[in-house]
């Protein structure tokens, strides 16, 4: 198998827990971070949604920043999961000047946008403006740690995250950098909300991934980074695991829903697959996209049966967890992988009770422990945006 | 032809940007979804919203579009049914 | 061994036309925010698809189309498109809406094609095209940084020989609106040609798509090989000059080999200072071109100017109301491409004669 880029810190903010440790708990235990809306201002208040209950203020305050400057939530929560995994690295300033930035987010600073919608024409919040765009989001970011480089915003809706580890990957194998830190972050907001909530595919309920009952998602909100480095530079440091493939492909069949046969998932996974110089048999686990919708566990089920065949691993969901993080979900999974790989567990799929008629899966409903060495994680996004990738054990 | 159904035409033909289509052109029994006029399931989003907006009916599972907008006739059989506006 | 890089199909919609600037009949326009030129978009799209698409979109579909024609209708093995601000009057639209309808009854169109990704997404389903599809949102880095990843993989990765690039921006009432309330727009009238006249905060906008079809062979009408591209996100302006001898150095080029610099100068007094650091020192002798009185400053307003450079590098003409100094090339080889916005983003981009 191709050996993969090493992965030497992580860190992670979501609806069940502020970082590693506290994430970690949740998931062992059970404990799921879904509630209704009570920091985002909305009418939707009955729509399950996986909040972090820390306001901007507080968050703000955490990170010792001034409440005068212009950084929307995504940001200070991008900020925080960037600050664990810089720690985890054990990453030392001067080694921030060079490191790479790559980030993922569909709608950045929208909830600002949303907000001072109607004050900008009379002069107002208009330091705000530009944070409506993706980019200012990473910058904010890449400006608080001083990062000065290469830094790039990827915006793929639900794959962003994964597109960002995707991408940093690349940029070590061709040299280009030494370390970057990839991942992704987004909070909720009224646009997000009421455009789910106008597909028609949200649930009033807890979401029941790849359930013959499931009937959509929840959304959350969240933001999970990786500290990758390039084997020249590791010196002694701890390796946490090696993301050892990846693949993009897309659907080409509908701007939002997937095709009958999954076909873009069923290229990406093969491709990750492929450029990890793995064989489907090598996967011991899936961590499926599996957001709760008729139409993605359908589709994911159908490509993940195309390319396992009999040898179909053990799969889960963690949505069930977290809510939908959009374009933070691939960087959430990533984290997720990593401690699975660490503590040689599998988290579960909550909420499922019926399998799926069309497939007869059963995904893993329990706290699990299992020998692994290869993780395959799934995220997909609107616009036929399929993304899978590899994390492996890192082989002494 | 009902003042209904020209209603719904002219509706869709607006709300789903129909523009090198007239009320004509739209025959009462034809397929929706097929050839002719062409929509797709973003379309049969839009057309929830148009029945609540309009004539008050709320569908709460998208699924329920596909029988009810098969075509112009079978909208109009549905809202008169069902409209409380 | 690193694969070489040939743009072998480009296009170009935006606020003036190949005819406009190259046969000097250019449009002047008197407002600060003004649209690209109309094209028949029926020649590219179907007319039942085009009754959904926003501006955006039917500019990025027919631009890709036409790029993909150029090249001699080339597959491609990647779709990589560079939006700074993406569909934004689909965005407008659904937020109006949820003000306006209070959360209540949303029409979901508007928000599905307002994802960034929309451009990538609608033209992989008008080629039908499986293909790896990402796209960058880094503000005026966002076509670099596309073109980075193609960079790449034509270099890594054998399995991709041809990739589709493009960067695409749109204009929308309120949100570009918006841009003259943090002074990145000016605020006096005058004709767009009179740009680097103002004395001024804030330059002019507008829109446009540029696409590019590259490959890692080259064809017969090859416009240019790409040698290089850079993106550093902070700089000062007295560090400018130094990092673009590093980068011609990293490529086996002096500045005094450089035939043809061409600037993102956009007449905003605050920033053109890092314009000047190089015009007026290093690159003093060299011929200078600038470009965004033409088409206005937008995010992946770099891609008129790559556009421009494989014009300029196939015909070996230059037109003059692009010119700086009086300096003519004698011959133009090697050609260099700078930008940044509001002091962010400094990009080069390195082409040579094909």
């Amino acid at each position: 198998m191709e050996k993969g880029i090493a992965v030497t810190g992580m860190g992670i903010i979501s609806s069940i827990g502020k970082n590693l440790e506290e994430n970690y708990i949740s998931l062992i235990s059970g404990k799921n971070g879904l509630s209704f809306s009570e920091i985002l201002e909305t009418k939707h208040t009955h729509l399950p949604v996986g909040e972090i209950k820390i306001s901007n203020l507080e968050l703000l305050d955490s990170l010792k920043l001034n409440s005068s400057k212009p950084i929307t939530r995504a940001s200070l929560l991008g900020i925080v999961a960037v600050k664990e995994a810089i720690l985890n690295a054990d990453l030392h300033e001067t080694q921030l000047g060079t490191c790479g930035f790559i980030s993922g987010t569909s709608v950045g600073g929208i909830d600002a946008t949303e907000k001072y919608y109607k004050n900008f024409q009379d002069g107002d919040y208009t330091e705000f403006i530009k944070a409506q765009h993706p980019g200012f989001t990473s910058k904010q970011i890449a400006n608080y740690f001083e990062i000065k480089g290469q830094v790039s915003t990827i915006s793929t809706a639900c794959s962003s995250a994964a597109n960002s580890i995707m991408l940093g990957a690349r940029l070590i194998r061709s040299g280009k950098l030494k370390r970057v830190i990839v991942g992704g972050t987004d909070c909720l907001t009224k646009f997000t909300l009421n455009g789910f909530n106008s597909l028609m595919i949200l649930s009033e309920k807890p979401n029941k991934a790849f359930d013959e009952d499931r009937n959509g998602l929840n959304l959350g909100e969240g933001a999970a980074y990786l500290v990758l480095e390039a084997d020249d530079v590791l010196g002694a440091k701890q390796v946490l695991g090696r993301v050892s493939g990846y693949g993009n492909a897309n659907d080409a069949f509908h701007q939002t829903a997937s095709s009958p046969e999954g076909e873009g998932a069923y290229m990406a996974m093969n491709k990750a697959l492929r450029t990890a110089k793995l064989n489907p048999r090598d996967i011991d686990f899936i961590h499926a996209h599996g957001t709760a919708t008729r139409n993605n566990d359908l589709s994911e089920s159908v490509a993940m049966n195309r390319v396992f065949k009999d040898s179909l691993p053990d799969f889960s969901s963690t949505k069930g967890f977290t809510g939908h993080t959009l374009a933070a979900a691939g960087g959430l999974q990533a984290v997720l992988n990593l401690l699975m790989l660490k503590n040689q567990q599998i988290y579960p799929t909550l909420n499922f009770q019926n399998k799926m008629e069309e497939s007869g899966l059963i995904p893993i409903t329990d706290l699990k422990h299992k020998r692994l060495s290869h993780i395959l994680s799934n995220s997909f996004g609107f616009g036929g945006n399929c993304t899978s990738l590899i994390f492996s054990s890192n082989e002494k | 032809m009902s003042d209904l159904r020209t209603e719904l035409k002219e509706s869709i033909i607006e709300q789903l940007n129909l523009e090198e289509l007239s009320v004509e052109d739209i025959e009462n029994d034809e397929h929706l979804f097929g050839d002719g006029v062409g929509l797709d399931s973003i379309d049969a989003l839009e057309l929830i919203v148009l029945l609540e907006k309009d004539y008050g009916i709320k569908l709460t599972d998208p699924q329920q579009g596909k029988d009810i907008f098969v075509s112009i006739n079978r909208m109009a059989e549905f809202i008169e049914a069902h409209r409380t506006k | 061994m690193k694969n070489r890089i040939f743009i072998n199909g480009i296009s170009s919609i935006a606020a003036q036309t190949e005819a406009s600037v190259f046969e000097n009949t250019v449009y002047s326009y008197n407002e600060s925010v003004f649209p690209a030129t109309a094209i028949d978009y029926k020649e590219f799209i179907p007319a039942k698809s085009l009754r959904r698409l926003s501006k955006a979109l039917k500019m990025s579909i027919s631009a890709a189309s036409i790029a993909l024609k150029d090249s001699g209708d080339l597959v491609p093995d990647a779709i990589i498109t560079g939006t700074g601000q993406g569909c934004k009057q689909d965005t407008e639209r659904f937020l109006e809406s949820i003000f306006e309808e209070e959360e209540g009854l949303l029409s979901p169109t508007a928000f599905i094609h307002s994802t960034h990704n929309t451009i990538g997404g609608q033209i992989a389903l008008y080629l039908n095209s499986n293909a790896y599809n990402i796209t960058y949102s880094e503000d005026s880095a966002s076509l670099e940084w596309a073109l980075l990843d193609a960079q790449m993989q034509l270099n890594l990765d054998e399995d991709v020989e041809n990739i589709l690039v493009g960067g695409v921006d749109e204009i929308s009432k309120t949100i570009t609106g918006f841009m003259n309330f943090d002074h990145q727009l000016k605020k006096e009238q005058f004709s767009n040609l009179d740009l680097y006249k103002q004395e001024s905060s804030g330059t002019i906008t507008s829109e446009g798509a540029h696409f590019f079809a590259l490959s890692n062979h080259s064809i017969e009408t090859t416009y240019a090989e790409l040698l290089d591209v850079s993106v550093i996100a902070s700089l000062n302006s007295d560090e400018i000059s130094e990092n673009i001898k590093g980068f011609l150095k990293k490529n086996q080029l002096e500045i005094s080999e450089i035939n043809l610099l061409i600037l993102g100068k956009n007449g905003d007094v605050n920033f053109d200072v890092y314009y000047s650091a190089l015009k007026e020192n290093v690159f003093k002798e060299t011929p200078q071109l600038v470009y965004k009185h033409l088409v206005g400053d937008y995010d992946t307003v770099s891609g008129y100017a790559l556009w421009l450079a494989c014009k300029i590098l196939k015909l070996q003409t230059i037109p003059e109301v692009l010119k700086v100094n009086k300096k003519n090339p004698e011959q133009i080889k090697y050609v260099l491409l700078y930008n940044q916005y509001l002091g962010e983003n400094h990009s080069f981009i390195l082409l040579k004669k094909y």
